[in-house]
């Protein structure tokens, strides 16, 4: 029993993390309505540059991410500008290739400077436990969790107490109308894009000092990723959190009781049961028959 | 002229089928191999994604499927080496079909971008599948099937062909299903489902049929490349990069024209190979690969054939054609001012049935 | 006799009411208008006899049946056509191509060759005539002008020979030869025994083409009447004026 109940939290707080990932891609899709795939490799990304400033230059991972947030942010808006925007047909299609074609580059180049092995982050609290209830917990889960709940309420805030939220939400609902109103939507695309990629930096920080990557991680990330913003339902941040929180839970209870192996085919499978029942996630919205 | 585009067809015919007894170097015939299977998984993806416009991302789960099958049949059945596994090709290419109904079944219920990640999500688990089901697929240790009893200098011949006529079959099925009301309501079902369905087409049928057809070929391919390469391993069999490469075949080619996939592929294919063979499976060939991917997007956005076939129109319109391309501005009263043929339209240019 | 009828029909989407017990009544044979101030319930009206949306309360009856949520196709497959305020054709396919999408609803062993009959073939070479298009047919469709969309949208509906045809805005944005065009169309096939339902904004083309008028307002019907009658009446004034 207790191992189950050790299972639910790490799962909640992994949860956390994956939460601030999936944030950033489902808020892309509810303003853009394109899927980015590069956000795996980002992520990864995101995990090597704070590596490169805690081992070269000793900068603590949290206090790194004082760089890389704002680095990421612009590397966001540079690729928004340079491959999203010129895409004016066939978006979807289109951007899940454009966004391939990023994420093949940066695990290519990340090969290149990094080698395949596999790396993790190190501080303190990585390998650290605390003792709470009886269940040893690494410090970073704990922080990872902090940071992951700062900054989702971060970004509500910005969502829901800013003109620039408002602006976002706004083009989330109804990209002509925002237009229409006078809303600039594609400068709010290009900032909710750096955003999105701002959060997977600190993202891949968590999740780096979390689990061992190398530059072929960004696969079964991007397909965890992907599963949790359908599950949640596209667009629905909400979803993300909640769904992260559940596919978490579920695959580290898997893990425990029944076998590791199975708790990735886990993941998977409850999403294709969820969405039989419901094809639209859990707070997304089904495609319409009218005009 | 009619009877140039039939000529036209025959001659390149002819020239596939000359093509590795004029190249009989090895490299060259394996390269050659790869590209056919490549288009023809290109064509037959298109049977379905460019026709529905439902972008499968899953497709590498028959391929692996049918390369499985493939090597549990030969395992279990005792197939001898020799010709006899290619008999097995059709039902190999059944076993994909069958397998693909009720996954097309529940991934059809979902539309656009949902329907994109749950065929991603359908490939992850099948290829979690294939590692994690050793008692059934042997794991990380891969499956091998029978040595073919013709070696050396000629291995490749016998794939070569029939790889070739697989991709004609796919190629044929993709013509008639293009020329024929059924293929009328999958492209309807492209340009707006809930009209089409609204009209009576019967879009649920319709669209799990050539998801199923397109899955048989791809299936029978998988079989064809386990033989070919004698031993399969999960990530080989069930590769991420598979259906993207294929999307990027055919869209670079034209989605949803008959000639695009075939184009992309011999455009890609072997561009892919020359580029594993210079760098290795490291950081440059996937940067380049990417750069290349980008380059071709952001370039040729509408894909090689419907560009060149605008274009070709274009000329003979400024050539001073007194009917424009298109047809003339009919005779009825009151409707010659609204008249605007813009051939400059791009959305809707008719496809060459090349 | 009525061949169509909304009776107390109520939806609502989200906090607004867009229909709110709304009865209209179609009588046989006849052009009946339906004209309001934008935001009324026209369209949704349309779509929810048509089967585009729910119903939340009320009735909708085809000859006397209930035919309440039904089912586009199915509804389209019972007679009742329907066009769209933005017409809803399909761009990359020829005009000749969208027509025989339209007749799919008859086919099964025939969807494997390209046309089904030769009666089909002409068919729907007589309604491009009919509507005046012949010539574009093989143009794609998405090349066509507004008004020549239109007009194919208009000719694909009639290939299933629907015996109600519900017109959404059929002169909108198009010039006034062509509204004159379209209006003799209907006229003609009026007096075949069509029964049509037009919402429209241009009154002209209401005042001089429908044998009766609902007006709606807010999401009910506030008036009905010949053209003379609902323009002269003081509701309806107030209703576009007041808002």
């Amino acid at each position: 029993m207790n191992i189950i109940v050790e299972a639910v939290i790490t799962g909640i707080l992994t949860g956390g993390v994956y939460a601030l990932m999936s944030s950033g891609l489902t808020l892309i899709f509810g303003v853009m309505e394109i899927i980015n795939i590069a956000i795996g490799a980002l992520v990864i990304l995101g995990g090597y540059l704070s590596y490169v400033l805690q081992t070269y230059l000793h900068i603590d991972l949290f206090v790194g991410l004082l760089i890389t947030m704002p680095v990421m942010f612009l590397l966001g808006l540079a690729l928004e500008w340079f491959f999203i925007r010129p895409l004016k047909r066939d978006r979807i299609m289109l951007s899940i290739l454009v966004t391939f074609a990023i994420a093949l580059i940066i695990e290519g180049a990340l090969g290149l400077i990094f080698s395949t092995n596999y790396v993790q982050l190190h501080a303190w609290y990585v390998s650290a436990s605390v003792n709470i209830g009886g269940f040893y917990l690494a410090y970073i889960y704990i922080f990872g969790f902090i940071l992951s709940v700062a900054l989702l309420t971060g970004l509500y805030l910005l969502l829901y107490n800013t003109k620039f939220g408002q602006s976002v939400r706004a083009a989330m609902q109804n990209r002509t109308a925002a237009e229409l109103i006078g809303i600039d939507v594609e400068r709010v695309s290009m900032i909710t894009f750096g955003i999105g990629i701002a959060l997977t930096a600190a993202g891949g920080m968590a999740f780096g000092a979390t689990t061992s990557f190398n530059p072929g991680s960004s696969y079964d990330l991007i397909s965890r990723l992907l599963v949790i913003i359908i599950l949640g339902g596209m667009g629905s941040l909400r979803g993300a959190l909640i769904a992260s929180l559940f596919m978490l839970v579920i695959e580290d209870v898997t893990a425990v009781v029944w076998s590791p192996v199975w708790s990735s085919t886990v993941f998977f499978i409850l999403l294709v049961i969820v969405l039989l029942v419901r094809p639209q996630g859990i707070f997304g919205q089904l495609e319409g028959r009218k005009q | 002229m009619r009877i140039f585009k039939i000529a036209g067809l025959l001659i390149l015919l002819a020239a596939a089928i000359a093509f590795p007894l004029l190249f009989p170097n090895p490299a060259v015939t394996t390269v050659a191999v790869f590209t056919l299977m490549f288009a023809g998984a290109a064509v037959a993806w298109n049977i379905f994604s460019g026709y529905t416009g439902y972008i499968a991302l899953g497709h590498a789960a028959f391929f692996g499927t049918g390369a499985y099958a493939m090597a549990l049949m030969c395992q279990d059945w005792h197939i001898p080496a020799g010709y006899t596994p290619f008999y097995l090709l059709p039902l190999v290419g059944l076993v994909a079909a069958i397998v693909a109904i009720p996954l097309g079944i529940i991934a059809l219920r979902t539309r656009r971008h949902t329907f994109i990640v749950i065929t991603i999500a359908f490939f992850f688990i099948f290829q979690l599948l294939a590692y994690n089901l050793r008692g059934l697929t042997n794991g990380s240790a891969g499956l091998s099937l029978p040595i073919p009893t013709w070696s050396g200098a000629f291995y490749n011949e016998p794939f070569y062909y029939v790889t070739l006529a697989i991709l004609l079959l796919a190629l044929l099925i993709s013509w008639w299903v293009r020329n024929s009301k059924y293929g009328l309501g999958l492209l309807a079902i492209r340009d707006d489902e809930d009209r089409a369905l609204g009209l009576g087409v019967r879009t649920g049928p319709s669209k799990l049929t050539a998801f199923v057809i397109s899955a048989f070929f791809v299936g029978m391919l998988g079989g064809m490349y386990a033989y070919f390469v004698e031993a399969i391993y999960p990530p080989f069999a069930f590769d991420a990069l598979y259906d993207v490469v294929i999307a990027l075949m055919c869209f670079m080619g034209g989605l949803g024209t008959l000639s695009g996939p075939i184009i992309g592929a011999l455009i890609l294919e072997p561009t892919q190979q020359y580029f594993t063979l210079l760098y290795g499976e490291n950081g440059w060939y996937l940067v380049i690969y990417g750069v290349l991917f980008l380059v071709i997007i952001l370039v040729l956005p509408r894909g090689i054939v419907p560009t060149t076939s605008e274009w070709w129109a274009r000329r003979r319109a400024a050539r001073g054609n007194v009917e424009k391309p298109g047809g003339e501005p009919p005779p009825a009263p009151g409707v010659q001012q609204d008249t605007q043929l813009v051939v400059e339209r791009s959305e809707g240019v008719k496809e060459v049935n090349l | 006799m009525n061949i169509l009828e909304a009776q107390g029909v109520s939806k609502a989407f989200g906090g607004i009411q867009a229909l709110n017990t709304c009865s209209i009544s179609v009588q046989q044979g006849k052009i009946t208008g339906l004209i309001g101030p934008n935001g009324s319930g026209k369209t949704t009206l349309f779509n929810v006899i048509t089967g585009y949306e729910r119903i939340d309360q009320g009735d909708v009856r085809y000859n006397g049946k209930s035919i309440t949520n039904s089912t586009p196709n199915r509804v389209f497959a019972m007679g009742i056509g329907r066009t769209f305020q933005l017409t809803r054709i399909f761009p990359r396919l020829t005009v000749m191509e969208n027509m025989h999408v339209a007749a799919q609803r008859n086919d099964f062993v025939g969807l494997i060759s390209r046309w089904s009959s030769r009666h089909e073939q002409r068919r729907a070479l007589e309604l491009l005539d009919f509507v005046g298009i012949t010539g574009l047919k093989d143009v794609p469709a998405g090349n066509l002008s507004y008004g020549q969309k239109k007009l194919l949208e208009f000719a694909f509906i009639l290939i299933a020979e629907p015996k109600v045809i519900l017109l959404d805005e059929p002169a909108g944005g198009i010039n006034p030869t062509m509204i004159n065009h379209i209006a003799s169309r209907v006229r003609e096939l009026n007096k075949q025994g069509v029964t049509f339902l037009v919402v429209e904004h241009n009154m002209e083309f209401v005042m001089q083409l429908c044998d009766t008028v609902n007006v709606m307002h807010r999401g009910t019907k506030i008036a009905e009447g010949t053209p003379e009658e609902v323009r002269e009446n003081p509701d309806v004034l107030d209703a576009y004026l007041g808002g």
